[in-house]
């Protein structure tokens, strides 16, 4: 056992392809045999993960979720940003220049859409729940946009640390919520296409969440959704702490 | 198939400099849009080389297997969130992280039912 597991501390990422893909197998195989197929697997095997992300979480008591555990490593490098932001640009192969082009309006007018939606209501929530500095609220608000936006913005004012982490806890729950809400609701608001995958990607900006959402939902979808994504928590960073910070505090003060 | 994947880290590479520079150039320290750009160069490199005729079934495979890999990757990536501090960071974080997604559900409806982009 003990050499076994000597070969597994090893080779970390081979480990990870190894246990995705039997996830994926498994979930595909109860997909089809169970629910007829009407839940995509790969959506169910999303959601397992998140959910053995919060179990690692409990076991290991670290904060890469499961890839606290030692045997499971790997898996916080096959998932890392790199070889994410890698395969998100690989999906563009299967993307139309006309269509991205042809969206590109619909696209900048989401993407600051968006970014004024969950800043603004994060800020209200984070009033409600009794914050009243302006710093610690544009912080929440800046959270509330991706988990990067928060940190960034937060460390830009000198925000307390506290307050810091709240915000990421915030972004992090909003890109798990964009992961499992965007295929049960993509029939009712009309995601089919690639443009209004574009607007989406726009609006929700967590890159992460939104591809894992669309992939959920249908792959073809990934590269428009990302394209505009990936510029939401660079605008995020730039308007929070400046545009926003100052719009904050003459309302507040 | 390694040209294919020399084709995509190129593309990649390029488009994440680009982001760098222009976090650089906003002085906020931090990428905007790489992905984005490497997509385009990505898809500017496919043009160029079906052009010259180089593009082939091999080539695109490198590319084509990335590609496949991408849903495995967000599986792990899903596996290796912080998801027990993001539910346990408090309520405020829970509300915060759930109700403007909410919010932007409904925005994204209502604009949709205005411009939708398949009706135009």
């Amino acid at each position: 056992m003990n050499e076994l597991a000597q070969v597994i501390g090893k080779n970390g990422l081979i480990v990870a392809f190894l246990v995705v893909g039997i996830l994926t197998w498994l979930c595909d195989l109860f997909s089809k045999k169970i629910l007829n197929a009407r839940i995509p697997g790969s959506a169910i095997a999303i959601f397992l993960a998140l959910v053995f992300g919060y179990l690692g979480g409990v076991w290991a008591g670290g904060e890469k979720g499961l890839a606290d555990l030692p045997l499971l490593q790997g898996l916080s490098l096959l998932g890392g940003s790199m070889f994410r932001d890698f395969a998100i640009v690989a999906t563009a192969i299967g993307a139309s220049f006309v269509l991205i082009r042809k969206s590109g309006l619909l696209g900048l007018i989401s993407l600051i859409l968006g970014i004024g939606i969950f800043f603004f209501s994060g800020v209200a929530l984070g009033w409600v729940m009794g914050y009243r500095d302006v710093i610690s609220l544009c912080t929440i608000g800046a959270g509330a946009c991706t988990y990067i936006v928060g940190p960034v913005t937060g460390g830009a004012l000198g925000a307390s640390s506290e307050v810091i982490a709240l915000s990421i806890g915030t972004g992090v729950v909003k890109t798990i919520a964009v992961t499992i809400l965007t295929p049960i609701f993509a029939k009712t608001i009309a995601l089919d296409n690639p443009g209004a995958a574009m607007a989406f990607g726009g609006i929700m900006g967590t890159s992460s969440g939104v591809a894992a959402g669309l992939a959920a939902t249908d792959p073809k979808l990934v590269p428009y959704g990302a394209v505009t994504a990936t510029f939401y928590t660079g605008l995020g960073c730039l308007l929070c702490p400046s545009l926003f910070y100052l719009l904050l505090k003459m309302l507040l003060e | 198939m390694i040209k294919g994947l020399a084709v995509l880290s190129f593309s990649f590479i390029l488009g994440m400099w680009c982001g760098q520079l222009l976090g650089a150039w906003l002085a906020i320290n931090t990428n905007v849009g790489g992905v984005g750009f490497a997509m385009i160069f990505l898809l500017l490199s496919k043009e160029f080389l079906s052009k010259k005729g180089w593009w082939n079934g091999e080539l695109e495979f490198g590319i084509e297997f990335w590609n496949k890999l991408y849903i495995p990757v967000v599986i792990a990536m899903a596996a290796s969130l912080d998801v027990k501090s993001a539910l346990s960071s408090g309520w405020l974080a829970i509300l915060a992280g759930i109700i403007p997604v909410l919010l932007a559900f409904w925005v994204f409806k209502i604009l949709m039912k205005n411009l939708n982009p398949a009706r135009q």
